[in-house]
């Protein structure tokens, strides 16, 4: 009964642990990105030849790598590489998706066939080496990776939003919209939309984890972010093989990657917990 | 009277919510002797699904507990026994009946082994034992061809067959009491009057008891041998169905009585409640039908009316009860 | 009786919903048969009832007449114009002078927006007031439907279930509609509101002179309410005519197994010691003759041989079935009431 549900209500003064902690972690980074040159100790593409491989000491507290370039600044400084990775890598997915998911859902028939059947195509090639395939193709560098992403991750979004759009059109408030005239594009993207969104919008949180460690993979690869730019992958990829003798250049990139995704997975957990949604 | 089969007494349930704790069921008793129907009856909000929940100890939800109240079964405590040893009760000796039976129906398995689990689950015996009694079940409660229908999905069934099969698996453990929350409501009239008849037919055929739960006084009026009426989370009025009908006391009672249209005469308005049922968070003080009442007097928001008894087993919790030769002018608005 | 034109008039509609997955194969074509031959026409300032149980096809007949679902044989005319023709114009005209209220008030509402936005919307869409006046508008909505316009900031969830509906009767109400389809509107309310929401249909029927077809399954309700019932069963009405000449003296024995049904409050008056045996077969699976033969206390050979009977008529109250007025005996609450 329709009481029961209002018992339910949404909680609205009640904030989540994981969101106030995964928010805290993102705001921590995007002042780290935006404070990077007053924060970070030395220029990060400085080269001092004589404190080569430093381990961590009160001068460099993170060490320094082969190059004698200071770890703490480099991985200050990766963070404006790497939230834009995260947001970039994200938001074109999400928009080419939610509106596909939208419209294939919405109309239904014949659209929502060849929406469905060209998603199956892209996930019938392993999301890892299609993105490689545009990237050949397209050449490295980062707006190639942007555009790969947007090829090939739209169609989670898609899928998604059109499972719920589905659901939200058999609804009395769908039918209410139709029943007092509204067109096609109102009840789409006015009705439906926002209250699909919330899904979707969970899922990018969960979703930047997976394109920050793409994007770490495609610059370890030497696809993505061309050195000497600091960027968390690059550095991981670099230290490697010092790894042995000098653990620290890649263990704290690698730290960083680790931390930044954690705080979106809280996002994620919290929001989804906040809007209930399950991510 | 002998010892009541059920003794409900004090029954008090609080919700935490950011608001502060509040009482969804506060201090709600009633008592059910063998053979007994008692209708409990109240809108949404009104606690009655909650008070039921809480005899069971079966609260949906950890924000919620029982910070006092006592459960007496054939006078013995059983509020304060370890869960391990109330679980025999629930199914046992109280079984429980719903409004919606396709949610509580395991869909992918068939009626007949459903049925045929939860006997051998209380019971013991053989697989064959507990088929046969499986059939007997399912035919006691009007299911045709017993033997055929056992092997159907619960999709399979109509809403009616599946009320019909929820009962069989109420009664699979042979329980004293049965609780069933709404168990028409779902249904069409037609099927809504074959249930009905049937839970008399089981009272008769058992001599179980059964606890009515439902927000429509007509069923009510077919059904029960006794009403108690709930708002707020409180008992309002209680008493044998007889006298409570055709004289009710608390005006929330009359005007529920006003507001169900009788298949009576057209176009005239309906008596009303002006206003909403309270919410939890926003539970009125003193008697929590005051803003809504006609028969309002001073003392109503002061203090909680205790329950009176108005003859020996009819009681109601108000100040100014309706009836009570015009005790103010200001009486139901006809 | 039959002075102004109507103004909605069904002929003969059929609506099936085709569904897949018949047969040992799933490969047989199968249809839920929702519609098979209704006929039925509102007059301007009528208020109807369409009663029936689940699957009779009452909810699905209320959305055809508005053009929401696509019909499969038949026509609907609507104030001239052709419901049934796939005209964009047509159906538009439709959608500009009818509304539609829902059962579950909470659901029928945009979760997302206020009350206020969703009435200030349907007058935006369709221009019925200057910009500048919506404000203005939505208040005085609200006031027509008892409600304080101070609730306009509200969304659904922060209301209760009585005010969303009238939330729901207020932006119908906004449309200016000619006509407005309820579909089960008290169905999901408290007892004690949905008294307070059928005596505002009550008035402003007196006061705007509505046409509304009024679909439910509580029969008291709409003796209360309505001018005219229509007992649908299995997708066709089987009884059509005045509220009280059909509640007093039904003509179709399933109105009157229909009404039997209903518990009353008054202990006296007891359900039926045999209540009408069976369930409504699955409307995908129709009876042969009669729909309502295998359930019928009356039925005779000929019910299950014979194509369904067609509505018969006389003084404007029409049944379809073979009995005669008379033959049924009078239901327990109009003998009641007669003594009274």
């Amino acid at each position: 009964m329709s009481a029961r549900r209002r018992g339910l209500r949404r909680l609205t003064g009640h904030v989540p642990q994981p969101l106030m902690i995964g928010a805290g972690i993102l705001i921590f980074f995007i002042v780290l990105a935006v404070g990077a040159p007053v924060i970070a100790p030395y220029d990060p593409i400085y080269q001092d030849i004589s404190a080569r491989l430093a381990p961590p000491s009160l001068v460099h507290p993170f060490g320094t790598d082969n190059f004698g370039r200071d770890i703490l600044s480099r991985v200050i400084w990766s963070t404006r590489i790497d939230l834009q990775i995260a947001f970039l890598g994200v938001i074109f997915p999400f928009i080419i998706g939610t509106a596909a998911g939208t419209i294939a859902g919405y109309f239904g028939g014949l659209t929502d066939t060849l929406f469905m059947r060209l998603i199956d195509i892209v996930l019938a090639f392993p999301f890892l080496v299609l993105m490689l395939a545009i990237i050949a193709i397209l050449g490295p560098g980062l707006a190639s990776f942007y555009i790969a992403m947007a090829l090939v991750g739209w169609v989670s979004y898609a899928r998604l939003v059109r499972a719920q759009i589905l659901v939200l059109k058999q609804s009395d408030f769908a039918m209410a919209a139709k029943s007092l005239g509204f067109s096609h594009w109102r009840i789409m993207f006015r009705h439906l939309l926002p209250n699909a969104l919330i899904g979707s919008i969970v899922f990018a949180m969960s979703d930047a984890v997976l394109v920050l460690l793409n994007g770490a993979a495609i610059s370890y690869l030497g696809l993505g972010v061309q050195p000497p730019t600091a960027e968390w992958g690059i550095m991981v990829a670099e230290g490697q093989a010092f790894i042995s003798i000098a653990w620290w250049i890649a263990t704290f990139p690698g730290l960083a990657i680790v931390l930044l995704a954690f705080g979106f997975s809280l996002l994620a957990d919290g929001l989804g917990e906040k809007l209930g949604v399950r991510p | 009277m002998s010892t009541p089969l059920l003794k409900v007494d004090g029954l008090t349930v609080e919700t935490k919510t950011e608001t502060g704790t509040h009482r969804i069921v506060d201090g709600v008793s009633f008592e059910l002797q063998k053979g007994e129907i008692l209708g409990l009856v109240g809108e949404s909000g009104s606690g009655k699904t909650m008070a039921c929940r809480a005899l069971l100890r079966l609260l949906p939800s950890s924000r919620l507990s029982i910070p006092k109240g006592s459960v007496r079964l054939d006078g013995k405590e059983v509020m304060d026994l370890p869960e391990d040893q109330f679980r025999a009760i629930r199914g046992k000796r109280i079984g429980m009946i719903f409004q919606n039976p396709a949610s509580h129906l395991d869909p992918v398995m068939r009626i007949g082994d459903q049925i045929a689990e939860s006997v051998r689950f209380h019971h013991g015996g053989s697989k064959r034992a507990a088929e046969e009694r499986t059939i007997e079940l399912l035919q006691q409660v009007g299911i045709p061809d017993p033997k055929e229908r056992s092997r159907a999905f619960p999709h399979e069934f109509s809403g009616g067959m599946r009320q019909r099969a929820m009962i069989a698996l109420a009664l699979a453990c042979d329980p004293d009491i049965l609780i069933a929350d709404e168990p028409t409501t779902a249904l069409d009239v037609t099927v809504q009057a074959q249930i009905l008849r049937l839970l008399k037919e089981l009272r008769d055929a058992r001599g179980l008891s059964i606890i009515f739960i439902t927000h429509d006084l007509g069923v009510v009026a077919q059904l029960c041998d006794s009403i108690c009426v709930l708002y707020g989370g409180r008992v309002c009025e209680h008493g044998p169905k007889e006298r409570l009908l055709a004289a009710p006391r608390h005006p929330y009672t009359a005007g529920l009585m006003g507001c169900q249209p009788a298949i009576g005469a057209t176009g005239e308005r309906l008596r009303t409640i002006p206003g909403y049922p309270p919410t939890v968070d926003a539970m009125p003080t003193g008697c929590r039908f005051h803003p809504r009442c006609s028969n309002e007097v001073a003392e109503c928001s002061r203090r909680q009316p205790p329950l009176e008894a108005y003859e020996p087993d009819h009681v109601a919790a108000c100040y100014n009860p309706v009836g009570e030769a015009a005790a103010l002018p200001a009486k139901e608005s006809a | 009786m039959s002075q102004a034109p109507p103004l909605i008039e069904t002929d003969d509609v059929v609506l099936h919903f085709p569904v897949s997955g018949g047969g040992a194969l799933g490969l047989t074509r199968r249809a839920v048969k929702a519609l098979n031959g209704v006929s039925l026409s509102v007059r301007p300032g009528e208020t109807i009832g369409l009663v029936g149980e689940s699957g009779s096809g009452k909810s699905t007949l209320g959305r055809a007449l508005l053009g929401l679902e696509t019909v499969t044989g038949g026509h609907i005319v609507f104030d001239r114009a052709a419901v049934t023709g796939g005209k964009r114009q047509e159906l538009s005209k439709i959608r500009r002078e009818t509304a539609m209220v829902f059962q579950d008030p909470l659901n029928a509402l945009n979760p997302r927006l206020t009350a206020g936005e969703a009435i200030a919307e349907v007058l935006r869409v369709h221009k019925k007031v200057p910009k500048d006046k919506i404000t203005d508008r939505v208040a005085e909505l609200l006031q027509m439907v008892g409600l304080d316009p101070a609730l306009s900031a509200r969304r659904p969830q922060a209301l209760s279930g009585g005010q969303c509906q009238r939330v729901g009767i207020a932006r119908a109400l906004a449309v200016e509609p000619k006509l407005i389809v309820a579909d089960e509107c008290v169905a999901a309310l408290d007892v004690s509101i949905q008294g307070q929401i059928i005596n505002l249909f009550l008035d402003l029927k007196e006061k705007m002179n509505l046409t509304l077809i009024f679909i439910a399954h509580d029969l008291a309700i709409v003796r209360r309410l309505c001018d005219r019932v229509a007992v649908m069963y299995l997708g066709r009405i089987v009884e059509e005519g005045p509220t009280e000449a059909v509640f007093s003296a039904p003509r179709h024995p399933y109105t009157a197994a229909l009404i039997e049904s209903i518990p009353e409050i008054d202990p006296t008056v007891s359900l039926p010691d045999a209540p009408m045996q069976g369930e409504p077969p699955s409307p995908l699976n129709l009876p042969s003759g009669c729909s309502f033969h295998p359930r019928c206390p009356y039925a005779e050979p000929q019910c299950s041989r014979d194509p369904p009977p067609t509505l018969r008529r006389r003084d404007d109250h029409g049944w379809a079935c073979i009995l005669d007025p008379g033959q049924l005996p009078r239901p327990q609450t109009a003998t009641r009431l007669q003594n009274a």
